[in-house]
Order: structure tokens, then C-alpha cells, then sequence
């Protein structure tokens, strides 16, 4: 049950993208065709899922016991940014064809930051979810970064479909580009709003 | 411009640069570790000092844990006078962080947010305005119902935020719980 | 001379939230009071002009290809020092900026700048590039809180000097897109007659 909240929590209510503003960068970047947008949020799921484990281990395994735990942000983002390579290398081995669909967003990934976000969020603050605030367990956290990537996903490839209209209208042209692309974002954050509460 | 990559330069300038890095932090944290005690402590002490009557003891130093709780008593010339009591409630973003602050009677003498992660902007009337919005000041948990209107009791919650407003009066009620377990253990 | 144009142009000409239009997350997500947006501007902008100087004084040592990791390492350095002294400092400004201080490593602004700019030129025409850059971020970012806290909670610098809630729109999240919408608009206008 706990994790259907979950899900519901990081896709809808707290969408990391609209609500939190994580990520906003690739999602104004890749945001021009629905198939680069969806090709974007595999390869963000992908690698979310996979250091936010990492990164959970490493806080809980390596950096609390040592009581190093200053050495948080500097730690997290060298094992995002190696995790990203050894992904890309692991994936052009065995997968050529992912590869094809999803290599050219790998490297935009290190420096998205709603990877490096949501893997010190859920080592940093409580969640409540429905229940009493605690800290998320391994599971728990997995389950978060993956809904998370989903919302982002969702976010952004909704986003794509709307862009892909607007390119078809007569937009004044101060607003063409970026402003027009954010107005749409706020509105699409406005209807976001409405999940509020629901769980 | 840079130098030719090798594998032996790769590894050495990487972990050279680690190893600075992490020296340098280490100092900057030895720095810093006591005034950000420092600051959490007074931000605690501060909270206190607003839930309580006035009280010459230092409460924070005299803590105890209760129910998973941390209860600070308040005394002025060895006779308590107030207990701030250190709750959290479930709000709408994340977790409440609050103090309730009880007279000796279990009346409500004043609350303080210490942190949440409601929606900004509204957190300000939160930690500043949530214990005068709700008019809970004064009133006894066990003679009032403190829930809101909504839900049958007697608080106006704020406009746009009942989610929080109840969240809050339910980190009240749980304070006071803790309370009411404080009088029976001075009372056997 | 040419140091003050470096200034100027990461000011106006390289804005980055009005024309590069990158960092976006902190400047949608702090920006919530003029204080809040001054706060995070000022932060980045120190780590900033720190990484650049300390970027273009070793990207010779560098090898090419670990030039990246090497780079963000540094930045990371820089930023949990910023993160331990705002936490020791000014704790109540650490709170409000929250999860957004630590994500100053994946702005795109500083490594931004340290790969197009600080590995290439001398120290301190890198210095005053962070600080031009970094001056233009704090700009923007204070504008953009100081309309969104007027049009949403009716103060200017925790100053209130309208009664009432305001319009929450604008403090919430689908405020932040448009306010910022209108402001890109409005320099594009500006900055167009100019040229």
C-alpha cells in the first residue's frame, strides 16, 4: 500500500518537475518531439533507479559510519557521474540498439539535476506519504526515484506534445522559444496543482 | 592547451585532486562544526523561548524523551511552570517540525514551526501565524475540540491550507499526549 | 578595459537566465522572495568566480579526458563549503534554500563556464568572468523574486506594505514559469532596442 502512495505522491502530487523544479533544464532542452522526449525519460529512470541505490549504500555504508558525511554532495556526484559512463560503456556492449535510442541523453544526465536531487533527498529528509514522517528504507527509496523519473517522464513528454503544437501557431515573436515554452509550463504546473491533497 | 591523456596521469591528477579536495573540506568541516551546533542549538533554545512562560532554568539543557518525543521543562525558581514539547506532524510537503508549549495546567501557552516543507510562501504564515490564525492560545486541549471546523471542532483553519492547519492541530493533540503521559508520571 | 567589458557582458549580453537561459531549478525554485533569490544568486555567484580562478589556474595540469570529473570535483568542493558556512552562518537563509545549495554542482552555469571560458584564459579574466556571470544570475534572480513575492504576498523584502494574502499563484510553482516567461520577454524587448 505504502508504495502505491508512493507512486501516486512522486508521479502526481509532488511532480519533481512542476512542483519541485528539479530537472527544469532538460526539460526546456529535449522537449522539441514527443520521441526525444521519451527516449530522455528512459534513459533518466535508467539511471535515477541506479545511483539513488548507489548512493543510498554509499550514505548508509561508507559515509555515516566514517562520520564523513561533508563529503556528501562531492561523493554523490562523482558516483553519478561514473555510474553514467559505466552505463554508456555497458550499454554500447550489450544493447547496441538502446544504445542508439537512449546514448546521446547519457551524458546530459550528470549534470541533470534531478538525479543528483532526488538521491539527496531521500538520504536527507523525511517523507511522510499518508503515515508518520520517517526516513525512507532501500526499497522505499528505489521505489521513490523511479516514480520520480516517472513523473519527470510524464512531465516532459506531455510537455513535448503541447510543443510540438505550439510550433504550428503564430506566436507573438518576443515570446518564440524559452517564454512561450515556460508559460505552458506554468500552466501545465497550475493542472498539476489539482493532484494536491489526494493522498 | 591541456595534456595528453595517459592512463597513469588520469588516475594520479583524479585522485590528487580528490585527495585535496576532501583534506580542504575536512578542514572547512572542523571549522564549522561548532558554530553549526552552535546555530541548531539556539534555533531550538529560540523556539523554546517562544512556546514558554518565562522561566530561569535553561530547558534545553534539562530534556528528557518521552513517547519518542523530546519534552523541555520550563521552571522558574525550581517550580515548573511550562513544558515546550518537540513534535512532528504529517503535513502536505513533508514532514512539521513544532513546539508545543504547554502552561503547567496543559493549557496551550504558544506554538513554533520549526521546520516543514509546505508550500513556500505559505510557510511563512505557518511558523509565524499558525498559532494566532488558529487561536488555539489559551485554550485546553482536554475542554476544547481542537480540530478544524471541517472536521467538527472549533478551528478556522487557514484559507487554501486545511491540509496543514489539521496537520498542525494533530502535532498539538500529539504533543499534548505526551503531556498528559508527563502528569501521570509525576503523579503516581 | 577589458576586464570591465567581461563584467558587463556576463551581466547583459550573457545573461544567464535572461539569454543563456541555463540554471534554470534554482531560479524557479528559490525564488519564491526577493531575499530568497538575492541569497541563492549570491551563493552561486561564490562558488562561481572560486571554481572559475581555480579552474583556469590547473586546467594546464589536467589531462583532456578527465577534465570533466576533475572540473566537478572542484565545484563540489567549493559548494559544500558554501553549504558548511551558510549552515554555520546564516542558518536561517541554509533552511529556505534547502536541497537548491547543493545542487549549485549540477548548475549548469559554473561548469558552464568553466568549459567554455576558465580553461582558456588567464586567472583573473576568469575571476572577472565569474563575477560577471555570477552578478548577472544574482540580478536576475532578485528581480524575478522581488515580482513574485509583490504580485504573491504583497511584500518587498519581507517588507509588507500591502494588507492581505496576495495573489499564491505566483509564489507557487506555475507563478515561477510565467513570471520568468514575462521577464525573458521584457529583456529581449529592452535589451533589442539597445542594439
Amino acid at each position: 500500500m505504502e508504495y502505491i502512495i508512493i507512486i501516486i505522491s512522486a508521479v502526481f502530487v509532488n511532480n519533481i518537475l512542476l512542483s519541485q523544479f528539479l530537472g527544469v533544464c532538460p526539460f526546456l532542452g529535449v522537449s522539441k518531439k514527443v520521441n526525444t522526449a521519451i527516449g530522455m525519460s528512459a534513459a533518466v529512470t535508467f539511471v535515477m533507479a541506479l545511483s539513488t541505490l548507489a548512493t543510498y549504500l554509499l550514505q548508509y555504508y561508507v559515509l555515516v559510519p566514517l562520520g564523513i558525511e561533508f563529503l556528501q554532495t562531492v561523493s554523490f556526484i562523482l558516483v553519478i557521474a561514473g555510474l553514467v559512463q559505466m552505463v554508456e560503456i555497458i550499454l554500447k556492449k550489450i544493447s547496441p540498439a538502446l544504445y542508439q535510442a537512449l546514448g546521446i541523453f547519457l551524458p546530459l544526465i550528470t549534470t541533470n539535476c534531478c538525479v543528483l536531487g532526488v538521491a539527496l533527498l531521500v538520504v536527507n529528509n523525511e517523507f511522510t506519504f499518508g503515515g508518520d514522517p520517517h526516513m525512507l528504507n532501500l526499497g522505499q527509496s528505489v521505489v521513490y526515484a523511479v516514480a520520480s523519473a516517472l513523473g519527470f517522464g510524464l512531465a516532459i513528454t506531455l510537455f513535448a506534445g503541447i510543443r510540438e503544437q505550439l510550433d504550428l501557431n503564430d506566436v507573438p515573436k518576443a515570446f518564440r522559444g524559452v517564454p512561450i515554452a515556460l508559460i505552458v509550463a506554468g500552466i501545465m504546473a497550475m493542472a498539476f496543482m489539482g493532484f494536491s491533497g489526494i493522498v | 592547451m591541456a595534456k595528453e591523456s595517459s592512463f597513469k596521469n588520469m588516475v594520479i591528477t583524479l585522485s590528487l585532486i580528490c585527495l585535496i579536495c576532501s583534506a580542504l573540506l575536512g578542514v572547512v568541516y572542523s571549522v564549522t562544526k561548532a558554530p553549526i551546533e552552535a546555530a541548531e542549538l539556539a534555533k531550538i533554545n529560540n523556539a523554546i523561548k517562544a512556546v514558554v512562560p518565562e522561566c530561569d532554568n535553561n530547558p534545553s539543557e534539562e530534556m528528557v524523551e518521552m513517547e519518542g518525543s523530546v519534552v523541555y521543562p520550563a521552571k522558574m525558581n525550581g517550580e515548573i511552570v511550562g513544558y515546550a514539547i518537540k513534535v512532528k506532524a504529517s503535513g502536505f510537503g513533508g514532514p512539521i517540525q513544532m513546539m508545543v508549549g504547554f502552561n503547567s495546567d496543559g493549557t496551550i501557552y504558544n506554538t513554533s514551526v520549526i521546520s516543514h516543507a509546505e508550500t513556500p510562501g505559505l510557510g511563512a504564515k505557518i511558523s509565524d501565524e499558525i498559532a494566532t490564525r488558529t487561536q488555539i492560545v489559551g485554550k485546553h486541549p482536554a475542554s476544547s475540540n481542537l480540530t478544524v471546523t471541517k472536521d467538527g471542532g472549533e478551528i478556522d483553519a487557514i484559507t487554501a491550507s486545511t491540509i496543514t492547519s489539521r496537520a498542525f492541530l494533530k502535532g498539538v493533540d500529539a504533543a499534548y499526549k505526551v503531556f498528559v503521559e508527563l502528569q501521570k508520571e509525576q503523579q503516581p | 578595459m577589458r576586464k570591465l567589458k567581461l563584467i558587463i557582458d556576463g551581466i547583459i549580453k550573457n545573461n544567464p537566465t535572461f539569454v543563456l537561459i541555463l540554471g534554470m531549478c534554482p531560479t524557479l525554485g528559490t525564488t519564491t522572495s526577493a531575499i530568497n533569490g538575492m541569497g541563492m544568486g549570491l551563493a552561486t555567484l561564490f562558488v562561481l568566480v572560486l571554481s572559475n580562478i581555480t579552474i583556469s589556474a590547473i586546467a594546464k595540469l589536467i589531462p583532456e579526458q578527465v577534465r570533466i570529473p576533475s572540473y566537478i570535483v572542484v565545484i563540489a568542493a567549493f559548494v559544500t563549503i558554501v553549504q558548511l558556512l551558510l549552515q554555520a552562518f546564516l542558518p536561517a537563509l541554509y533552511e529556505t534554500l534547502g536541497l537548491f545549495i547543493p545542487l549549485i554542482v549540477v548548475n549548469c552555469i559554473v561548469l558552464g563556464r568553466a568549459e567554455a571560458f576558465a580553461n582558456k584564459n588567464s586567472v583573473i579574466d576568469s575571476a572577472c568572468d565569474g563575477l560577471g556571470v555570477g552578478l548577472g544570475f544574482t540580478i536576475a534572480l532578485t528581480i524575478l523574486g522581488l515580482v513574485r513575492e509583490l504580485l504573491g504576498s504583497g511584500s518587498l523584502f519581507g517588507w509588507k506594505f500591502i494588507e492581505g494574502d496576495g495573489i499564491l499563484a505566483f509564489v507557487l510553482a506555475p507563478g515561477a514559469f510565467i513570471v520568468l516567461a514575462y521577464l525573458i520577454v521584457l529583456f529581449r524587448k529592452v535589451t533589442a532596442k539597445k542594439a
